[in-house]
């Protein structure tokens, strides 16, 4: 019975998420099948959608990977997003202060203050839960709104572009100072091999070793592992400062890998997509990658809509939130 | 609808009033759509559940109260059909929480997710598209009394809706026999249960008429305040009632209050636009986000241990007057609020 319900849920999961993304499809008149294909295969299709396919998973398999310890230790880290700003910003300091500086120094510099940027950030959330008694949820929302400013205010103040200030973003930075790509495409080959080893020391982290048990075990019951002599608060705040620091360094990549420069919409919703697929990997870590996977496919996938079909790209979003919806249903009772 | 001009001319006296009058009423018309969907919210806390979608609910709304009303040129169906949609995502919220116990709070953040993206992907054909919107209606008679009249009598129906909408949710909270289950439901579930009450059906009724409203918040923006159907066209509001409820303490009229300080730091904002030329136009659009969530750490700094151990260390002159200020700040949340009920 029990393996029958293992086999079975998560198939009718995935069966209840199509039916509701067709029915959305079927009402825009344009034939699902062709969606579909476009969707989940498109991202396969060139060289040149694979690669910006990887080059979303890397930085959404850091948020989720990030998202999936603070999972773990029972919060609900909505602020990823402001911490991936923020970390984005914090690795352009050093980028624009000492750009004659060895690449590969600059971008162990960025990638460190990207972290401590993006952990310091995360750190916030925690001082207003411990001392000011504000949810995590609410404190991490007001902090992307102040992450989101932050960013305006440096592309149109301090770094606005020399020419004038532009929304479109800072002066790009010289290409040096880009991470190297494969030839011709924009894969950089970086920044899933960061986004991998994140992956395999969380997990490691989290499974393997005495720290990760007590994260556990504050997720699970906080007042039974306080009572058993574990640091709550300090392990709440350990656990946000890592995913804060790995939101940090998907930032850096957006910065050094995809953008070369700081836009204001840096963290273009990858924060809140990772939040998704931390939900249906249900922070285990084992299915962190093939839904991170699956999940740039289909936005990278969908990008192709308006132009084929005529239809609005956010259809992808409807599938991938249909997924966890109904994959939340079908899980045990709390 | 009301459209306002900025603009101080002169020092003539009698002017810069009229323009205050004028001020005062835009913030009571921008904070209207904010007002419906905090009381929705208010009663769906106040029993117990926490409505995390309404940001994607109001824009899922908004988006539909613009279609229907678009294509039907009919403004009620507008509206009918955006509390529906509210309704709808309510009880699926309930179906996934109440009776499946998942989490409140994550089923609602994905249902705030997907309703966006529906909203954005359902509501393509019709962005920027004139369409019809809720007509202005002076008082006759009250429209014309001094102040008040350009203050409160100068709006159209949705507008007065939302200020009748303020005492009716406080009366039915603490003056009726309903209002005192609604609020031991969110306290005490097994009181209620023990009552002879069905706690999750008077749940599920009160998400959903609270979703109802949160729909008709959103219809509130399409079809009046903004007039009309674009991306992700609330702005975040949604996230910012959740926020408010909160600052509001659960009790209706501080939570109006909460919208109206909203609003007013809004108009602020873009007001002080001409006078802090330095400052880019979209940071000044955040500030008054970010000014909430301060104000937010502040009231619950108020009911936090921490603070009320400092208290106690300072010398007695300051405690009394610090434990004031902290008493009237203080906001406690329904006890059970975003638990799950077991029946015992």
């Amino acid at each position: 019975m029990k393996r029958v319900a293992v086999l079975t849920q998560p198939l009718l999961a995935l069966v209840a998420a199509f039916v509701l993304t067709t029915l959305a499809l079927l009402s825009t008149g344009v034939s699902p099948l062709e969606a579909y294909r476009l969707v989940l295969f498109g991202a396969f299709s060139t060289p040149v959608r694979l690669s910006d396919m990887i080059m979303l998973a890397a930085p959404l398999l850091l948020c989720a990977v990030g998202l999936s310890i603070t999972f773990t230790g029972g919060l609900y880290n909505l602020g990823v997003e402001g911490q991936m700003i923020v970390g984005a910003i914090a690795a352009m300091v050093p980028l624009r202060l000492w750009p004659d500086w060895p690449p590969l120094l600059l971008w162990l510099i960025a990638a460190l203050s990207g972290a401590a940027g993006g952990a310091l950030w995360a750190l916030m959330i925690g001082i207003l839960r411990r001392y000011a008694g504000v949810s995590e949820i609410f404190a991490g929302l007001g902090m992307n709104f102040l992450a989101g400013g932050l960013a305006l205010y440096m592309v149109l103040g301090p770094w606005r572009r020399q020419s004038s200030a532009s929304l479109s973003g800072t002066d790009l930075l010289p290409r040096e100072l880009w991470l190297p790509t494969i030839d011709r495409l924009r894969l950089v080959p970086a920044a899933p091999v960061i986004a991998l080893l994140a992956l395999v020391i969380v997990w490691w982290a989290l499974t393997q070793t005495r720290w990760g048990l007590e994260v556990r075990a504050v997720g699970l019951n906080p007042a039974a592992s306080e009572r058993l002599g574990i640091a709550t608060t300090r392990r709440m705040a350990e656990t946000l400062a890592a995913c804060g620091a790995l939101a940090g360094i998907a930032g850096m990549l957006q910065v050094v890998a995809v953008h070369h420069a700081l836009i204001p919409n840096i963290s273009s919703g990858i924060g809140l997509l990772g939040l998704l697929v931390a939900l249906l990997a249900r922070a285990n870590p084992r299915w962190l990658l093939p839904i991170t996977v699956a999940f740039a496919a289909f936005t990278v996938g969908s990008i192709q809509l308006p132009l084929t079909l005529g239809i609005d790209s956010a259809i992808a979003g409807v599938l991938q939130g249909a997924l966890v919806l109904f994959a939340l249903a079908t899980r045990i009772r709390q | 609808m009301v459209i306002v001009r900025y603009r101080y001319i002169g020092s003539n006296v009698q002017i810069a009033m009229e323009q205050l009058w004028i001020d005062m009423a835009a913030v009571l018309a921008a904070a209207a759509p904010l007002v419906i969907a905090a009381m929705g919210e208010t009663l769906s806390e106040r029993a117990g559940v926490i409505n995390l979608s309404l940001d994607g609910t109001m824009l899922l709304a908004a988006m539909t109260g613009f279609a229907v009303a678009f294509t039907t040129q009919n403004l009620i169906l507008g509206f009918a059909a955006a509390a529906l949609v509210g309704a709808l995502v309510a009880a699926v919220l309930g179906v996934f929480s109440l009776t499946l116990g998942q989490s409140q709070t994550a089923v609602g953040f994905v249902l705030a997710l997907l309703c966006t993206d529906l909203s954005s992907f359902l509501g393509a054909p019709f962005v920027r598209l004139p369409g019809p919107a809720v007509p202005f209606m002076p008082i006759p008679g009250l429209a014309d009394l001094p102040i008040l009249g350009p203050i409160l009598f100068r709006h159209d129906p949705v507008i007065y809706a939302s200020f009748l909408l303020v005492p009716a949710t406080a009366y039915l909270l603490y003056s009726t026999r309903l209002g005192l289950i609604v609020r031991a439901l969110g306290e005490r579930p097994a009181a209620v249960y023990a009552r002879g009450i069905d706690v999750t059906r008077w749940r599920y009724a009160m998400l959903i008429l609270g979703g109802a409203l949160v729909g008709i918040a959103g219809a509130a923006f399409s079809l009046d305040l903004k007039q009309g159907w674009s991306y992700r066209h609330t702005f975040g509001s949604g996230w910012i009632v959740l926020a408010i409820v909160i600052f509001g303490g659960w009790r209706p009229l501080r939570v109006a209050l909460g919208c109206y300080l909203f609003a007013a730091l809004e108009i602020v904002a873009t007001r002080s636009q001409s006078a802090l030329p330095g400052i880019p136009t979209q940071m000044i659009q955040v500030a008054p986000f970010v000014f909430m969530i301060l104000v937010l750490a502040l009231v619950n700094l108020a009911s936090s241990p921490t603070v009320a151990r400092w208290i106690a260390t300072l010398p007695s002159v300051w405690q009394r007057p610090l434990l004031v200020i902290v008493y009237r700040l203080r906001a406690t949340a329904p006890a059970a609020l975003g638990q799950p009920f077991e029946r015992p």
